[in-house]
């Protein structure tokens, strides 16, 4: 089975957002930067089948700037095969980002792609689809739980108040959901066995496309609540104010 | 043809044959837009037959109701509700979409087959110059980001709660589409209902949530006790609670979870790491439940209560019973 993973470098969940000078993006300096953890499902699942079916290929791509090969790295010591770099510094529209990532992939012969549902730094949830619909191929989103047989899929996603259950043939592409499994973490020997693994850079110029960043802004301040009181004692003022100041009650 | 340019697509969403809340969001949402620039609304039905509440579609702003009625439409058919949408991008300036698991999954479809960017989970949206430029929080809230959409159409997903439907009564006047051939390549076979019938965190009005203050999985029976008083609340979860295994991850609030915007947000036995607060700070009111005052979660709420949620908690749920039968 050929399995590939589309990973994105992302800033670690616990990041303070600090603005840059640009009022566009994110001052980088101090922000410890993760494999997108959406993306870390993907991969697992790819290690997952491909030791089902007892052989194949799992290759990962990522297209960003040169430091996501650490990123990159992440994935070769937790088992994936082989990396891809599409070297090039992003652009705010995923449907670039697709572009670039079907460019690839197209001649590939992968039975299946995986994408994490969504990154955490820009939440998206686009960048799957859209490779899938540029590849013409089949695509379920947000799984939480994935079967894999006879050349087909069936998967779950959730849904508002519900689970949805949908199939498709393989070659699919397929992006993942927090709760489809444990992602498994690097082991010592992984570690020193990803060093050797093939990293190949490839540079790539993203188009322009049709969205543009104006500003990127922290959001207001929340003002400074009131300690309502302490203990059950507190608990009718509270109501009071919910009903009479607040109103939301 | 400058006329029809002016004109917003406005998707909808239906369930066992039933619009959805969210429906008279979106159709909200493109009044405004299409009020600010002159121009029209038609709301988007997709569906495999009658569909109960579209003529509140009317009353909300829709210009025209379009009915998209196809045999496979029951449930959401991603490659047939793209197709049809698709078709009709040519005569919209805007085509708005919910960002729900349906319109998260299909507004990235429509945009690939238009050949255009899209702009996802969107809270604000205003024309600058003849542009539409819309506000999304990204880093889960901790920035917001503000972006021009340069090409037509513009296509637009937005987050569930972020607009209140108002009534601007227009003549809705029906009209049906054709549904393009398609290729089915993705097939829904059925919708799961959970054990409990539950509102979802994203679209509940009031969502009470807990941490691992609560100790022990069953203790959650205190919220969905809570819950259950306020009739129109959801239960929602801290990630340490889910890593656990305590509650489903479907109810994770934050980061790595779902980024909700209630009315009236009750953290219980939640510390407030940030990766949380991401989640829930668009809540209108958020109210913290918790025993330690230098807590952070208290630096973001509106209301707090500095005690034993043990104790709090089931004197706040008899009050709020009480209340509600009180009506």
């Amino acid at each position: 089975m050929k399995l590939a993973v589309c990973l994105k470098r992302v800033p670690d969940t616990t990041t303070k957002i600090v603005i840059a000078a640009d009022g566009k993006s994110i001052d980088e300096s101090g922000v410890k930067f993760v494999p997108n953890p959406y993306d870390e499902f993907a991969l697992e699942e790819a290690l997952k089948l491909k030791e089902a079916a007892g052989a194949g290929e799992t290759v990962v791509y990522s297209v960003g700037s040169d430091a996501a090969q650490e990123t990159i790295r992440t994935a070769l010591a937790m088992g994936i095969d082989r990396g891809v770099l599409l070297q090039s510094p992003g652009s705010p529209d995923g449907l670039e980002t697709a572009k670039a990532l079907a460019a690839e992939l197209k001649a590939g012969g992968f039975d299946l792609i995986l994408f994490g549902k969504m990154a955490v730094d820009d939440y998206q949830h686009q960048v799957g689809v859209m490779t899938a619909e540029l590849l013409g191929l089949p695509c379920i989103t947000s799984v939480a739980h994935l079967t894999v047989a006879g050349g087909r899929v069936e998967a779950e996603r959730e849904i508002e108040g519900g689970v949805e259950v949908s199939t498709c043939s393989l070659p699919a592409v397929i992006t993942c959901e927090k709760g489809l499994n444990t992602p498994r973490l690097p082991s010592l020997k992984g570690i020193m066995a990803a060093k050797k693994k093939p990293l190949e850079v490839k540079p790539v110029t993203l188009g322009g496309g049709t969205l543009t960043t104006l500003s990127l802004e922290l959001p207001p301040e929340r003002k400074a609540g009131k300690i309502v009181g302490e203990g059950p004692d507190a608990v009718p003022e509270l109501v009071r104010l919910l009903r009479t100041e607040a109103k939301v009650i | 043809m400058k006329e029809a340019m002016s004109a917003i697509l406005a998707v909808t969403e239906q369930r066992d044959g039933s619009l959805r809340k969210v429906s008279l969001e979106i159709v909200t949402a493109a009044r405004a837009l299409a009020d600010a620039m002159g121009g029209t609304v038609d709301a988007l039905v997709l569906s495999d037959g009658p569909v109960a509440g579209v003529e509140a579609l009317a009353r909300l702003g829709a210009d025209q109701v379009l009915t998209a009625t196809h045999a496979q439409f029951r449930l959401y058919h991603p490659d047939g509700y793209a197709a049809t949408i698709a078709a009709l991008t040519g005569s919209h300036a805007v085509v708005l979409l919910s960002a729900t698991a349906t319109g998260r999954d299909l507004a990235p479809r429509v945009a690939a087959k238009a050949g255009v960017g899209c702009a996802t989970d969107v809270t604000a949206m205003g024309w600058e110059s003849g542009k539409l430029v819309v506000t999304r929080p990204v880093y889960a809230g901790k920035a917001l980001q503000k972006v021009r959409l340069d090409a037509t159409p513009a296509i637009v997903s937005l987050r569930p709660n972020t607009i209140q439907p108002t009534e601007k009564p227009k003549s809705g006047s029906a009209a049906s589409v054709t549904v393009p051939s398609f290729e089915t390549r993705v097939t829904v076979k059925a919708i799961k209902a959970p054990a409990q019938a539950a509102l979802d965190v994203t679209e509940a009005p009031i969502v009470v949530s807990g941490g691992r203050g609560l100790k022990d999985p069953s203790n959650f029976q205190l919220l969905e006790g809570l819950a259950a008083a306020f009739g129109n609340a959801a239960v929602g979860a801290s990630r340490a609670v889910v890593d656990a295994g305590w509650r489903d991850h479907g109810a994770q609030v934050g980061q790595t979870g779902k980024t909700v915007s209630p009315g009236l947000y009750i953290a219980v036995g939640i510390s407030g790491a940030i990766q949380h607060l991401a989640g829930m700070r668009t809540a209108k009111v958020i109210v913290a439940i918790n025993k330690d005052k230098d807590a952070p979660i208290f630096k973001v709420a509106d209301y707090g209560i500095v005690g034993d949620l043990f104790e709090v908690v089931p004197v706040l749920t008899e009050q709020i019973r009480k209340l509600r039968s009180e009506g």
